[in-house]
């Protein structure tokens, strides 16, 4: 009996399409966000995320009304994110439907928001999210990353472990880890970077990007030292039934929620 | 039968509205002290900090009208924060005293696993010989969404624990004397389990 390894779903969306890319670029359509939400809440799936993608900020109604449509489908928790950048954006989107809130850029960009926010909601509401490149040096030979921004696009200079426990000491409650060498590459989470963070910090960290096969999960959960793992299209596309991959997880050993 | 629900301004009440309606109960959201002294059936959900849902209470003089009902014999439920409010005071918030129906302390959970106990858990019955009316007919092996830092930790109390829930500590995450039902974590985001826990409230309270 102990706390069950977690499968988390996301919907990427534009505002209003669940959208899909690969290393963040090259986006297409992938389908509606309720009736893929109605399906994982019926699944299996043990929480949601959906974002916000979309440059534009007028989109931002669109964004918060499908939170309210993606919410009235779940008996699972639901955090949202995507542009956040003030109280009064997360605000919105927790009175859409939301329990948790994610910030990744404007978090760099102004830390205090992780604190505002954790005042507001609590820590267990503040998600982290951060993307991480590993820095290739000559003269360093261990393992080191980088935090990434706007999409995984900008460097940041900060090391990703820095960043981690600074965030986590001005209010987070989870870490939602990125990895943008193997976001939309399928060959599996990235077991060093995660288990590197994951054994640093106090909180829950959620490891992302280059999922596709059952093993990559139950690598992830063992190897990676991973709370939850995230991923996207391989669940749009049914590639990977949640339900298959929870019992597969089972028989490896990896204690998940068989919901009945 | 109308569910009333606490609304101190800091929760969000929605997604416990939301719950209740899929199992088609009526409720309605009370602000005063008025509101909640004509409560057939009363519902603390929170989320948040301890300091802020005590504070907000007291500001809308909501303490007395939610004792008042209680010592009544509404049945009321309290979920995550809203156990803790029941209690005499809480780690969270050590300077403010809670509800005190239950006279012990809510407490930090050790510091040696990763905190928020955040995902999904089981739990223990505490006496099997006198089983929880809010866990009948539910799987004992069913999972619960837990999302919380302090905890009712349950070498501190004397016999309201249902069941236990472990996490770094043993918990009390189902408590239920006479009237007084709570739960630590969030049956309104339990999927189908929590949906059950939420129905045998509702029938209880009927």
């Amino acid at each position: 009996m102990s706390l069950a390894s977690r499968i988390i779903p996301c919907l990427d969306t534009d505002g209003e399409r669940v959208v899909k890319g690969v290393n963040f670029v090259g986006l297409r359509d992938a389908g509606d966000p309720v009736a893929l939400a109605a399906r994982y809440n019926a699944e299996g799936a043990d929480e949601l995320v959906v974002l916000d993608i979309a440059a534009s900020r007028d989109r931002r109604p669109t964004f918060l009304e499908t939170i309210r449509r993606v919410a009235e489908q779940l008996a699972i928790p639901l955090t949202a994110g995507g542009g956040i950048r003030t109280l009064h954006d997360a605000a919105a989107v927790v009175r859409a439907g939301a329990d948790k809130i994610t910030v990744n850029t404007a978090a760099v960009q102004c830390p205090e928001l992780i604190t505002e926010l954790s005042a507001a909601f609590g820590t267990q509401a503040v998600v982290l999210a951060i993307d991480g490149k590993r820095i290739h040096s000559q003269a360093d030979q261990g393992d080191h990353w980088e935090v990434m921004i706007r999409g995984g696009r900008e460097a940041t200079g900060l090391e990703v472990i820095d960043w981690a426990r600074r965030g986590i000491a001005l209010g987070a409650g989870e870490i939602l880890l990125t990895s943008v060498d193997r976001d939309g590459t399928q060959k599996g989470f990235d077991v060093p970077l995660t288990a590197a963070i994951s054994r640093a910090v106090s909180v829950p960290v959620i490891a992302s990007g280059g999922a596709k096969l059952p093993e990559h999960f139950a690598e992830i959960f063992t190897e990676g030292a991973a709370d939850a793992a995230l991923a996207a299209s391989i669940f749009h596309d049914n590639i990977q039934p949640i339900r298959e991959l929870k019992q597969f997880l089972a028989g490896r050993g990896v204690e998940v929620r068989l919901p009945c | 039968m109308k569910v009333t629900l606490i609304d101190y301004g800091a929760g969000n009440p929605t997604s416990v509205e939301r719950a209740l309606q899929r199992l088609g109960a009526e409720s309605v959201r009370a602000n005063t002290p008025d509101c909640i002294a004509s409560a057939s059936t009363l519902l603390l959900p929170g989320v948040g900090h301890f300091g802020t849902l005590i504070r907000a209470l007291d500001q809308r003089r909501m303490r007395r009208p939610i004792l008042d009902v209680i010592h009544r014999g509404v049945p009321f439920l309290g979920i995550c924060l809203g156990l803790h409010a029941l209690y005499a005071s809480s780690d969270e918030a050590p300077e403010l005293e809670g509800l005190g129906l239950v006279p012990q302390q809510v407490r930090e959970l050790p510091r040696h696993v990763k905190l928020p106990h955040m995902g999904w858990n089981q739990l223990r019955a505490t006496n099997p010989a006198n089983p929880s009316r809010l866990l009948a007919g539910i799987e004992p092996a069913a999972h619960f969404y837990f999302a919380h830092s302090y905890a009712a930790l349950a070498s501190d109390q004397d016999d309201l624990s249902a069941a236990t829930c472990s996490h770094g500590a043993n918990f009390v995450a189902v408590l239920e004397s006479r009237n007084i039902f709570a739960v630590q974590f969030h049956p309104e985001k339990s999927g189908t389990a929590g949906a059950r826990l939420l129905q045998n409230f509702l029938r209880l309270a009927a």
